[in-house]
């Protein structure tokens, strides 16, 4: 009896494949550098000679390059690896500082209601009325105008997180500000400001921790989305150039060979990207119907 | 006619279970018997958790699953129920039983009119025409006394008030001629003016039309007032069952002599609720250190005035920036002193304003007029850190008043530490177990979450987190209304051992007058948004001046004012 409610407690297979296929891709993203059998970005690692191999189980395939390789001839699995990490830094970076500014806005406006609520509301109906897509490509076309190419190579990262970011807070804010407008009419909130606690610390100690559950859930989800925009935006050349690939990047290059035979270059890391999003949203999916089971089917 | 002396509603041996996810089972009704002849009116009275409105659900087939009937029998009119469906051939819910539920807001669908609803159950039970049942409904709606019937028969709900909407359900519930009517909680939710006319409504049905009717409820009052035949239940079993006059006068079983003598009665004031005291030395112990902490508050006079409400006025609404918005004005004009140490009492009825006074002094709301005058110091929007911390409140509902992500001993020491009472986080924590112990819990109950703890110890943790700036004076905004009567009780007496402890000044809200008679030193009657009456309790309830303080107390159903002075002296 006592393992079938431990059962219950479960998630699905599906939430525990994915949670696996996630961790592993971490742990290959953290670790690329020892894993990869070569540095993409160290030019005199890698050689035109080997360019366009395709991968191992076809034919003409060359047993170092698993993946086979680009039209560089940089080893497409070491290429993917380092492609992944900095889809996944990009894609938690951007949903790190989307939530945290949506979380403080939408704290404060919940709190204090009123004009405030109106002045933080309105803003964000303003930046959410753009399309994040053409956000984005104006703020990387202005940064790319301004910054030197030097520069850009170091600061095309932040740019991407700052430009996919700057939409994606607002659905931050409406939710907690839609939660702390909940949890400010429950009485132990009533009480703190009985007992004289400062906003601040009513917002930070009492209200947080119990909206919480909800911000997680949007995460998990937007962390998907912020990591197919970043693919978007480098596959229109908007994104991460072709010395530091991403996996958008990737699949960019590999877009023009698509077509002449040399489809791994563009298949591969898509099907990577195709995975790791598909987990990610499986894992936001489960966390959803688990934090607000009136969701799921009765 | 044979059938009147038929039972209504015959059980035997009744047995709900509800299977549990670590495999046990929970016995939610245990063997219970009982019986409801026609006009006979029976309560089913315990405390939450008994088991009372399982076994009214039971009989409707209304069991949410996994719960099931897993023994006995249940005979309605005649006709049994079977016991796998949990339904009866032949007797069908709406039909041949009607349901009066407690919250007349919600029973009612808010998208159809009152004539639709009323002339569903008859269109599809009694296969009348349409122009059958709307005359049907007329009839009911008169006999259910509802003004202008056949205006209201196009009204929605939200257009009626809750007194209306319940006679509504009311009617709807006799639509169909049932024989057996199952009333959970009917006038829970009502003000006592309303309560009595519903009660009344429902006895004049069973004595005229020979219903049956099975009331379940957790006021004495209400079984005294309405009730032929009362079943006193615990923890899914009966424990007493038999006259009204006998059970409630004479009760023989000692849980039920414990449940009623913890009803606070109206008509005199007792010292202390005769309930079994949970003091120990451990208590008596934490209280000393309290009192000797709390010293600085008994510097005063005992006649000094510790807060004075000059015409306070508060206004909601209006604040539209662009067009005028609707004023509601919730308090219009009060005045009052409460003195130091003393239990100064507000009591009215949903929506006179009592609340909003609270909140005002508390400084949860804005006084759009008037003054507030706390120890000397006039209170307006913002306020001094020592105001704050003189000024605390207890809630009504337990279950929200806590932090749920807060372990109990770091929501009781936040206040000590913001306020600097304690010197670091040990001793903070040292006065909030001492706190724990005041008011009767054990000192680790304060590792624990408040998810841990029932409705009447939450309150405890509630008061002791109050407690703990050392105020002056506590807000108590109805502290008992959501607990059970003993659990009640048992508060009561302990909001008394604290005021008498910490020479404590509280402003004491309640709808409940014999909460009232039973705490407070003097009370000020509200009606909407005004006072009518201020006077000692003890004359405000022997010599009533004001009208509606006399309907008030008339209309409160109290057990000793039915049953007389013969009730078990405790």
């Amino acid at each position: 009896m006592a393992t079938q409610s431990l059962m219950r407690r479960l998630p699905p297979v599906s939430v525990v494949i994915a949670s696996l296929v996630l961790v592993v891709m971490l742990v290959l993203v953290i670790f690329a550098p020892m894993i990869a059998p070569m540095d993409p970005r160290d030019v005199a690692s890698y050689s035109l000679m080997d360019m366009e191999i395709p991968p191992v189980f076809m034919e003409g395939g060359d047993s170092r390059f698993l993946l086979g390789t680009d039209n560089q001839g940089r080893d497409l699995v070491s290429v993917i690896l380092f492609g992944l990490r900095i889809s996944v830094v990009i894609g938690l970076g951007a949903v790190v500082f989307a939530a945290v500014l949506g979380v403080v806005l939408g704290l404060v406006a919940g709190f204090f209601g009123g004009v405030v609520d109106s002045i933080v509301m309105r803003i964000a109906d303003i930046f959410v009325s753009f399309p994040t897509i053409l956000v984005a490509l104006l703020i990387s076309g202005i940064a790319r105008a301004q910054l030197s190419a030097e520069t850009m190579l170091a600061w095309a990262p932040l740019v991407l997180i700052f430009s996919i970011a700057i939409n994606e807070w607002v659905q931050y804010a409406r939710t907690v500000r839609a939660s702390t407008m909940v949890e400010i009419a429950r009485d132990y909130v009533r009480a703190a400001k009985v007992i004289g606690l400062p906003s601040t610390r009513i917002m930070g100690r009492h209200i947080l921790p119990n909206i919480m559950s909800s911000v997680m859930v949007i995460a998990t989800i937007n962390l998907a989305g912020a990591i197919l925009t970043e693919a978007t935006l480098s596959f229109l050349g908007a994104g991460m150039p072709p010395t530091y690939p991403s996996l958008g990047t990737l699949i960019r290059i590999g877009n023009q060979f698509l077509f002449s035979g040399l489809w791994w270059i563009a298949v591969m890391p898509a099907t990577v990207l195709v995975i790791l999003v598909l987990a990610v949203n499986v894992i936001g999916d489960y966390l959803r119907d688990h934090f607000n089971p009136k969701l799921m089917a009765r | 006619m044979t059938e009147t002396t038929r039972p209504v509603l015959d059980i035997r041996n009744l047995r709900v279970e509800y299977p549990l996810a670590n495999g046990d089972t929970l016995v939610a009704v245990k063997d219970i018997d009982l019986t409801i002849r026609p006009g006979e009116i029976h309560a089913l009275v315990g405390e939450s958790g008994a088991g009372k409105t399982t076994v009214g659900n039971a009989l409707m087939g209304l069991l949410q699953a996994p719960g099931k009937i897993a023994a006995g029998s249940i005979v309605i009119a005649g006709k049994e129920i079977n016991l796998r469906t949990g339904r009866t051939e032949g007797i069908v819910p709406g039909r041949d039983v009607g349901a009066i539920f407690q919250d007349p807001m919600t029973s009612l669908n808010p998208l159809f009119t009152v004539e639709s609803q009323l002339c569903e159950g008859m269109l599809t039970h009694l296969k009348l025409s349409s122009r059958e049942a709307k005359a049907r409904a007329l009839e009911l709606m008169k006999a259910v006394g509802i003004p202008e019937p056949e205006r209201r028969l196009g009204s929605y709900p939200h257009q009626l008030s809750g007194g209306q909407r319940q006679r509504v359900v009311i009617a709807t519930a006799l639509a169909c001629n049932p024989q057996l009517i199952v009333a959970d909680e009917p006038t829970t939710a009502l003000d006592v003016s309303v309560q009595a006319q519903i009660l009344k409504l429902i006895r004049d049905l069973a004595d005229q039309r020979g219903v049956g009717v099975l009331l379940v409820t957790h006021n004495m009052g209400v079984v005294a007032e309405i009730a032929d035949r009362v079943t006193i239940m615990q923890n899914g079993a009966v424990v007493e069952s038999g006259p009204t006059r006998e059970v409630l006068t004479a009760p023989k079983a000692p849980y039920a002599r414990t449940l009623i003598a913890a009803v606070p009665p109206i008509d005199t004031r007792l010292d202390r609720l005769p309930v079994p005291s949970e003091e120990t030395q451990v208590t008596l112990d934490a209280r000393a250190t309290v009192r000797r902490k709390s010293a600085k508050s008994e510097t005063g006079s005992r006649d000094e005035v510790v807060l004075s409400v000059r015409d306070l006025a508060v206004e909601y609404g209006g604040r539209g920036l662009l067009r005028k918005t609707l004023v509601f004005k919730a308090v219009k004009g009060v005045s009052f002193d409460v003195r130091r140490g003393e239990i100064f009492g507000l009591v009215g009825e949903s929506g006179c304003g009592k609340t909003t006074v609270a909140n005002t002094i508390a400084g949860l709301v804005t006084q759009s007029a008037g003054s507030i005058d706390f120890e000397g110091t006039a209170l307006g929007g913002r306020r001094e850190k020592s105001i704050r911390q003189s000024l605390q409140m207890v809630f009504q509902d337990p279950y929200s008043a806590l932090n749920p992500r807060l372990r109990i001993n770091a929501a009781i020491a936040e206040p000590i530490l913001f306020y600097k009472l304690a010197s670091n986080a040990d001793e903070a924590r040292q006065d909030a177990k001492t706190l724990l112990e005041a008011v009767g819990l054990p000192a680790d109950a304060g590792a624990r979450f408040a998810h841990a703890f029932s409705g009447g110890q939450r309150q405890r943790i509630a008061i002791a987190r109050a407690l703990g700036p050392r105020p002056s004076l506590l807000i108590c905004d109805e502290p008992t209304s959501a607990l059970d009567v003993s659990v009640q009780a048992q508060l009561l007496n302990l909001l008394k051992d604290l005021r008498d402890l910490a020479g404590l000044s509280m402003l004491f809200i309640s709808h409940d007058l014999a909460v009232i008679r039973q705490m407070c030193d003097r009370v000020a009657v509200m009606k909407a948004g005004e006072i009518v009456e201020l006077a000692d309790t003890e004359t405000l309830f022997t010599a009533p001046k004001h009208e509606y303080t006399r309907e008030l107390l008339r209309l409160a159903p109290s057990v000793e004012r039915i049953m007389g002075r013969e009730l078990a002296s405790a």
